[in-house]
């Protein structure tokens, strides 16, 4: 099969399409992100879906939806929205709950087994490192992706001025009047939704790999929020088709084929960063 | 009315007081400096002032029609800035962000009053470059135009010339004195630097063990500016 018989395939279509999206909300989100230091936070909030997850199989929930959501949504909002005043700081606080939520998530799964699942090692790994998930897309699962991205993309756009005066100077915008709180609630709920939606796509481990280096890569080169803004959004998408591509035609596992492709764009973007400032 | 008052203000952090029973005012054209020695809480006072925490006890009031959102503050910097990547005019323009409420975009207004900050500050050459490749001194230019659009009537400042070199140090005075007489903004100012303080201020505010609040002139003379200069080193 060629790459055009590929791309003749619905769930090719499918997860290219989700893949997009996915790449394209964590990319503008992890701008922000990046600048206030919390990177990994990526990272731990996929641990504690992950550790969602794995209650909501113990539990036998059908739709572990329910359960995943709310709790992921819950912990980004307690870390950012504590914010600078939170007695346990930024980056220990994520690494707190993240390992705590993979630990007991994955305690549980061995101690209650899920019925109808004896593959426990093989259901984790899948969770973590995602899999082939992506390829086995429901419509559902398609037009719920869809939705969710143009929500994060306008809620980017209408707020982009308060997003950047609430990155580069908290106290500044909280002290002449900006609603500060709100935004970061907000922010928070989005950087939830999004983690869970992209656990499909790359799995929990490869998530902060999304957030990450678009926005790293972006910032070698450009030197304005908007540039770097726009710049991740388009490495993102760009890696995620380059990715999701080479992973069907060459049978590899797509979410760590995205990262490959990000950390190569991410060297390109060094290399062309130290050429501009020569 | 004063423009800001103080009454009974006791702060502090988890119900923990930092410090106790201040009152004081800042009228329309003051040039206010706090000073004290380190954690005596002059920072927690300004960040009181602003709202950005609740006093324990007593409140804040202001008056002659300034409004808390019209208060211009200079922050310390954090480390965020230090390599943020933007350019000079989208920060001094995100000073007029407290007045935007849902509206998504800047207004015409919004943009000139940024362009005319920029002005004053004299940083249009730096309009188009990126934030952190600036000088000390010239970021905090930008960061005071930033505050010039949030407000025409009171600036607080933290610590202003923290890190600069001297002949930067004296620019900055310079500037913000400019600002207070010519333009008329009140300024209220922390400063370890006792010697500007008493040089350019009209008005101190000594906070720690023991608080005085008045003219220069009198500080001079009394005892917790006494004691005080004493132990900086500093005789007249």
């Amino acid at each position: 099969m060629t790459l055009w018989d590929y791309l003749q395939l619905t769930f090719v279509q499918n997860a290219l399409l989700v893949g997009v999206l996915v790449a394209l909300c964590a990319s503008l989100l992890g701008v922000t992100l990046v600048l206030r230091r919390f990177s990994f936070i990526g990272d731990g909030l996929s641990h504690v879906a992950f550790g969602a997850m794995a209650v909501a199989a113990v539990l036998g929930l059908s739709n572990d939806m329910l359960l995943v959501m709310p709790v992921t949504i819950l912990c980004a909002v307690l870390l950012l929205a504590a914010g600078s005043n939170a007695k346990v700081k930024g980056d220990a606080s994520v690494a707190m709950i993240s390992v705590g939520a993979l630990a007991v998530g994955y305690l549980l799964m061995n101690l209650f087994p899920p019925s109808g699942k004896s593959n426990i090692s093989g259901d984790v790994c899948t969770t973590l490192f995602g899999g082939t998930s992506i390829l086995t897309l429901k419509s559902v699962e398609v037009w719920l992706s869809i939705g969710l991205s143009i929500v994060v993309v306008a809620f980017f756009i209408f707020f982009y001025h308060k997003i950047f005066a609430v990155t580069f100077d908290e106290s500044f915008a909280a002290a002449t009047g900006a609603k500060t709180r709100l935004y970061n609630l907000l922010i928070a709920v989005i950087i939830a939704v999004v983690i869970v939606l992209s656990m499909k796509l790359v799995g929990s481990l490869l998530i902060s790999a999304l957030v990450v280096f678009p926005a790293l890569s972006a910032m070698r080169v450009f030197k304005s929020f908007r540039a770097v803004s726009i710049c991740a959004a388009c490495i993102s998408v760009f890696c995620a088709v380059v990715g999701i591509l080479v992973a069907a035609a060459f049978g590899t596992p797509v979410g760590s084929t995205i990262v490959v492709a990000d950390i190569a764009v991410f060297g390109l973007f060094t290399l062309a960063g130290f050429v501009r400032a020569r | 009315m004063a423009l800001l008052s103080c009454q009974d203000l006791s702060l502090g952090y988890e119900g923990k007081p930092i410090l106790e029973h201040i009152n004081f005012e800042v009228n329309t054209g003051d040039y206010l400096c706090i000073v004290g020695e380190n954690g005596s809480g002059k920072s927690t006072l300004m960040k009181t002032i602003l709202g950005l925490i609740h006093p324990l006890m007593g409140k804040v009031q202001t008056g002659d029609g300034l409004r808390q959102n019209e208060i211009g503050y200079l922050p310390q910097q954090t480390v965020v800035q230090r390599d943020f990547p933007d350019s000079v005019s989208e920060i001094v323009l995100s000073g007029c962000q407290g007045r935007q409420g849902f509206r998504p975009f800047y207004s015409k207004e919004d943009k000139a009053l940024a362009w005319e900050n920029i002005r004053r500050m004299e940083i249009e050459p730096l309009a188009k470059r990126c934030y952190r490749e600036l000088s000390g001194g010239q970021q905090q230019r930008v960061l005071l135009a930033r505050a010039l659009c949030a407000t025409r009537k009171l600036l607080l400042l933290d610590e202003p010339v923290a890190g600069l070199d001297p002949k930067v140090t004296a620019e900055m005075y310079q500037l913000i004195a400019d600002l207070n007489q010519k333009d008329g903004i009140t300024v209220v100012m922390i400063s370890h630097d006792l010697e500007a303080a008493l040089r350019y201020a009209t008005h101190i505010l000594h906070i720690g063990a023991r608080v005085y609040c008045g003219p220069v002139q009198d500080y001079l003379k009394s005892e917790t500016g006494v004691h005080y200069l004493e132990r900086g080193g500093y005789r007249q």
